[in-house]
Formats: structure tokens, C-alpha cells, sequence
């Protein structure tokens, strides 16, 4: 059974990629399949949570290969709320895509994409080793270059090729890492190397794998210098694959980053401390400043993305189990905001035509309901009270507080008002200023159902994460002490492998004994 | 291509590589070779086909498209893991194996098989939706 729940968040995307790919002929039925596949991967993550809140850590070792030479697919706290995350977004984009994927996407193949992109991501989340983790990360790099090109045209395949050369060069850093790492330490397995680095202590080797996995995992999750490619790329999709994209790739970045540096290199990252925290600074308030200057709401969206960043990064720089745990609350929160952000300026531009701020208005007199809904995300994502993101802010800048680490709580508290502002000014241009002359507010088009329930889903995720927190914040809490104590994240893999070894009849044994 | 002696070699060349790619399918199962290799040699067969009479005719010779066949062999290879789940013991992808005989001949079947014969259309469907793609010139759809 254990093996079952654990391996389903993977099994359930690729069986849904398997069928769009029969239905090839037929997207009509490539979109329901989509939206039952990714029902059935919401109501798995809520089964996953659910049992690893019971039950601790869970593991399975598919093809019964042992650990650590056979890739151990682990369920701990961290991996099972941001796969529930992953697929709160993607239940919300799958139904969103209804109204934004034309028959010119569709015969590109969007939805086999799609789904391939989730179980990529749900792959990196999910596993315990690490270069099936880099297996994962090319995964994602070829569903999303794909997805970035469904919508033929110069804009998009510019972005395109700018995302996939400096994504594939990132890809490049981790697996040098993966190899130094592998030539230092003899294993790959994460709960083995938990138990190996530290005794190893210090070497060059270590270090130089620690440098390639922090410079790669940077491009990947957009962090200060490296950004670059974050504002040419995810602004030109349609909507609903740049908030598959917001919500999930740079986030699995720094996924990786909190994993990588906390539960693997712990003892030899304490030394990085100056360097994150620098970059953390940095990428919140450049990230802010950048968006506050854009007039075009994705690319505002974007740098905001960067943003958000810099809180996450935060909380592995203070390295205290607080400041981690604070800072996986937060990615919950991001993934689910970020996602509905990206979503709803898609939202703004069915209802006005446009994602320029100069030329739209007067929304809310054309469209109330997406004008609430929008200024409830916009808030969120600010961190005002009653949504998560004002919980996000006030747990990661307490933990700044407790750990001492006041100018960049002060950097935080900056960033987070560049971050208001920025959304004051989109819901301000977009909705509150009167309409542009020329324009007839009463023939804009009314959104369809198919547009308003994902985002309105999202935002009530959210406000619900906001008044009752407590669920989150245990898990959270769980997951950081699992990652700032390696030892409990290996015997928790142990166990739970023996015990999912137990009933089977090992038929080598076997054979041994007779 | 308009090449008498290509066109008549063909078609004898692409029964040869398919059974031969086949070959090599079943042959992965104690010994070199295997569903990935057997398939890059099966689509090398239809790029033979495709090269000498173009990609309408190698799609006629196919039946199915070859993202369909895509999805045909990554729904093999997922059922081939599946039987450990339903019950049997084991997680995902534990091969089972089912030694006996028929007809005074011993066989050695499991769940590997249909593990790599989904591998081999993965291959073949991948290779040729990509090359199938590169000969769609305008000229050719029209006639399609």
C-alpha cells in the first residue's frame, strides 16, 4: 500500500501523458483526460499528506532494487506539500487551459506536455537520489521548451531558445556537481549521503560539488546575477503555461537549493552564510525595484516572481530550523499565489484586450467579480492579513528577528512594500482608472466559468491557508526539523524501506537458501 | 528520391530491418540489444521507406501515428510495472517472471518484455514523428 501512495503522484501524470498521446488525434479528449488525471493527482496529494502526517517519512525503491543503489522514491513532509501544491496549481491550470489553449496549441500538443511537465516536477519533489534528480530536471527542461513553442511565432521561440540554452547550461553545473559529489562521497542516495558527509568532513572535492549545485540551482531558480532569462522567457507563453511556470520550474529550483544545502551539505554550507544572504538582499530588492518599473502586467508578474525568491533563499541563509521551516511555508504559499497571479493577468487580458497597464481600465466597473478576486491575490501576495502570504511574511521575518539577521529582515520589509505597491499599481491601472477614450466598457467580453472557478479556487487556497494556518505550520515545521537533522531523514528512509520490504519474497534469497 | 534501384530495394530492406530490429528486441532479454536499441533500428527501417518514397507513404506503412504509437508504448511500459502494485508484493516496476514450457520449448517470459517491447514503440514513435515531421515540406500536406 505504502509503495502504491508513494509512487502515484508519478504513475497518475505519466498514465495521463500515455493517453493524450493515444487520444493524439483527438484533443477534445486529451483535455478530459487532463482534468481527471490531474483530479486524481489532487486527491493522491491529499491522500500523501495525509499519511505521511500519520506515519512519518515513507519510501519506496521501485523495481525492488536496493538502496542506494536503487533510486529510493521518498515521501517526507517537504516533498508532500509541495507536491500537493504542484497539484493544486495544476488541477487549476488544467481547467483554466479550457478557455486559453486553442485547436493551434492542442495540435502542437499542449496536454501531453503539460502532464509531462508535472510528473517532472512531482519527480524532482519526490525523489531520494541525486542525479534521478537531474533525471527529473531534464524532464521538466523538455516539457517546458516544448510548451514554450506549442504557440508557433519569433516572440515565443526567441524565449524559447534563450530559456532552453541557459537552463541546459544550469543542467550542465548540477550534473558536474552530481559527479564531484559522487567521486567524494561514493553514493548519490540522499539518506546515504546525509549519513556519509558528515563524517567525511570537509574535502575539495565537496566543495567544488557544493559550488556547481549552488551556481546551477541559482540560474534554475532565477537568484540575483543569474536571472536573466526569467524575464525573457515566461512572458510570452499563453497565460495558463507561464503560471505553470511561475507556480512550479523556479520554484523547483529552490526546492532543490533548501534540499542540496540543508540535509546534504548542512555542516559545509554553514560557511556560504554571507554569500546567501547577500543574494537573498539582493534578489528580493532588485526583483521588486525591477517589477515596480514595468507597465506590462507579466513582466511586473515576473520580476516579482524573482521577488519572492529572495524571501525563499532567506530562510536557508539564516539556517536556523525556524528560518527553513518558515521559508517552506512560504514556497506553499508562492506556488499557490504566484500560479493565480499569472492566471489572473490572464484573466485581465480576455476582459480588456491587453496586458499593457497604459491601455487598459476600468475594470471594475465591467468586471466586479475579477476585480475582487484579483485585489484578494494581489493582497496575498503582498502579505496583508487573512491570506497566507501574510503568515509566509510574518513567520520568515520573525525567523530573521530570532536569528539575528536584522538588515535583511529590513531588506524583507522594503521588498514587501515594493511588493504592495506593485500590486496597488496593476489593480489601480488595470481596474480602478477609468476606461481608455474609445473604449465601450459594455462590450468586453464576460469570462467564462472555466476562467473564473480556478482562479477563484486558488485565492480561497489561499485565504483558507490565511485563518487557519495551523495544519501548514506543523507540516512545515516537521518538514524543516527532518531537513536540519539529517540523521532523522536517513533512518526515516531506512524504515520505511524495510518495512515496505517486508512482505515480499526476495526470490535471491530465496534461491541462497535452498 | 527518384531512384529506380532505391525504390526496388526498399522494400526488401525494410521486411529485412523490421524483423532484424525485432530480432534485436528479443534478443535484449539475456543479451545485447534490446527495446531501445531494436527500435532505433525499426525506425531506421521506416526511414528507409521515408527516404524513398516520402513521409505520406512511410505514415501509410506505419497504420498509426507515430505519437499514438508513442502513447501505445508508454502505456505498455507502465502496465509491465503495475502487476507488484495490484496485490502480488513489491513496488513499482518489479519485474515478474513466469518460467515454463510449451511445445518441448523453455521459456523464460516477464513483465520485462512488455516493459521493453513499450520501450521499442516509444522509440520508433519518437523517431518518426520527428523525422516524419522534417519531410512534411508544403507540397506533401496537400496531398496528404
Amino acid at each position: 500500500m505504502t509503495d502504491l501512495l508513494v509512487i502515484l503522484p508519478l504513475l497518475v501524470p505519466l498514465t495521463a501523458a500515455a493517453l493524450c498521446g493515444l487520444f493524439w488525434l483527438r484533443p477534445s479528449a486529451q483535455r478530459v483526460v487532463t482534468v481527471i488525471g490531474m483530479a486524481a493527482l489532487l486527491a493522491c496529494a491529499v491522500a500523501l499528506v495525509l499519511a505521511v502526517r500519520e506515519n512519518g517519512i515513507m519510501a519506496t525503491q521501485p523495481g525492488a532494487w536496493a538502496a542506494p543503489f536503487g533510486i529510493s522514491i521518498v515521501a517526507d513532509p517537504l516533498s508532500v506539500l509541495l507536491v500537493l501544491a504542484a497539484s493544486i496549481l495544476a488541477m487549476a491550470v488544467a481547467v483554466f487551459s479550457f478557455r486559453d489553449v486553442g485547436m493551434n496549441e492542442l495540435r502542437g500538443g499542449f496536454f501531453p506536455l503539460f502532464n509531462g511537465l508535472v510528473l517532472g516536477v512531482n519527480g524532482s519533489f519526490l525523489t531520494g537520489d541525486v542525479f534521478n534528480m537531474y533525471v527529473w530536471f531534464e524532464v521538466m527542461l523538455v516539457c517546458a521548451v516544448g510548451l514554450l513553442v506549442v504557440r508557433r511565432g519569433g516572440v515565443n521561440l526567441d524565449g524559447a531558445v534563450k530559456y532552453a540554452a541557459l537552463n541546459l547550461f544550469g543542467t550542465i553545473l548540477f550534473l558536474m556537481g552530481v559527479a564531484f559529489l559522487y567521486g567524494a562521497a561514493g553514493t548519490l542516495n540522499i539518506a546515504d549521503l546525509a549519513v556519509i558527509l558528515p563524517e567525511l568532513g570537509a574535502s575539495t572535492g565537496i566543495t567544488v560539488a557544493l559550488a556547481f549545485f549552488l551556481l546551477a540551482l541559482a540560474v534554475k531558480a532565477g537568484l540575483f546575477p543569474l536571472f536573466f532569462w526569467l524575464p525573457i522567457s515566461y512572458h510570452t507563453p499563453p497565460a495558463a503555461i507561464s503560471a505553470i511556470f511561475a507556480g512550479l520550474l523556479t520554484k523547483v529550483g529552490i526546492y532543490a537549493t533548501i534540499r542540496i544545502v540543508t540535509l546534504i551539505f548542512g555542516a559545509q554550507a554553514a560557511d556560504l552564510t554571507t554569500v546567501l544572504t547577500i543574494v537573498a538582499a539582493l534578489t528580493m530588492l532588485v526583483g521588486a525595484l525591477c517589477a515596480a518599473a514595468q507597465s506590462d502586467i507579466r513582466r511586473m508578474l515576473v520580476f516579482l516572481i524573482m521577488s519572492g525568491m529572495g524571501y525563499l533563499l532567506m530562510g536557508i541563509a539564516i539556517g536556523t530550523t525556524e528560518a527553513v521551516s518558515a521559508s517552506i511555508f512560504y514556497l506553499f504559499h508562492d506556488i499557490v499565489v504566484k500560479g493565480a497571479m499569472f492566471l489572473l493577468a490572464g484573466a485581465v487580458f480576455f476582459a480588456g484586450g491587453t496586458y499593457d497597464l497604459r491601455q487598459a481600465g476600468g475594470l471594475v466597473r465591467s468586471h466586479p467579480v475579477l476585480a475582487g478576486v484579483f485585489i484578494f491575490a494581489g493582497l496575498s501576495l503582498a502579505g496583508l492579513p487573512l491570506f497566507s502570504g501574510f503568515w509566509a511574511k510574518v513567520l520568515i521575518i520573525g525567523a530573521a528577528m530570532d536569528g539575528a539577521a536584522y538588515w535583511l529582515a529590513a531588506a524583507a520589509l522594503v521588498a514587501g512594500f515594493l511588493n504592495l505597491y506593485c500590486v496597488a499599481k496593476i489593480w489601480m491601472e488595470a481596474f480602478w482608472k477609468a476606461a481608455p477614450e474609445g473604449v465601450d466598457i459594455a462590450a468586453r467580453p464576460k469570462l467564462p466559468l472555466v476562467v473564473m472557478a480556478p482562479v477563484t479556487g486558488l485565492v480561497l487556497v489561499s485565504t483558507a491557508i490565511g485563518l487557519w494556518p495551523q495544519p501548514l505550520i506543523e507540516t512545515a515545521d516537521a518538514a524543516g526539523e527532518i531537513l536540519m537533522n539529517p540523521p532523522l531523514y536517513s533512518e526515516g528512509v531506512i524504515q520505511a524501506v524495510i518495512e515496505g520490504t517486508e512482505d515480499v519474497t526476495d526470490p535471491v534469497v530465496e534461491e541462497g537458501e535452498q | 528520391m527518384n531512384s529506380v534501384i532505391l525504390h526496388a530495394l526498399t522494400r526488401l530492406f525494410f521486411a529485412a530491418m523490421l524483423i532484424f530490429s525485432i530480432f534485436i528486441l528479443l534478443r535484449g532479454h539475456n543479451e545485447p540489444g534490446g527495446g531501445f536499441i531494436g527500435g532505433l533500428a525499426g525506425a531506421s527501417a521506416y526511414a528507409v521507406v521515408t527516404m524513398a518514397f516520402g513521409a505520406h507513404v512511410a505514415q501509410r506503412w506505419l497504420i498509426i501515428h507515430p505519437v499514438v504509437l508513442c502513447g501505445v508504448g508508454l502505456v505498455c511500459a507502465i502496465l509491465s510495472g503495475l502487476p507488484p502494485l495490484m496485490g502480488m508484493g513489491g513496488s513499482f516496476l518489479t519485474h515478474l517472471w513466469w518460467i515454463g514450457e510449451i511445445g518441448g520449448v523453455e521459456l523464460h517470459l516477464g513483465t520485462t518484455l512488455l516493459f521493453d517491447i513499450g520501450v521499442y514503440f516509444v522509440v520508433v514513435g519518437g523517431v518518426l514523428s520527428m523525422l516524419f515531421r522534417l519531410y512534411d515540406t508544403g507540397e506533401e500536406e496537400a496531398g496528404w
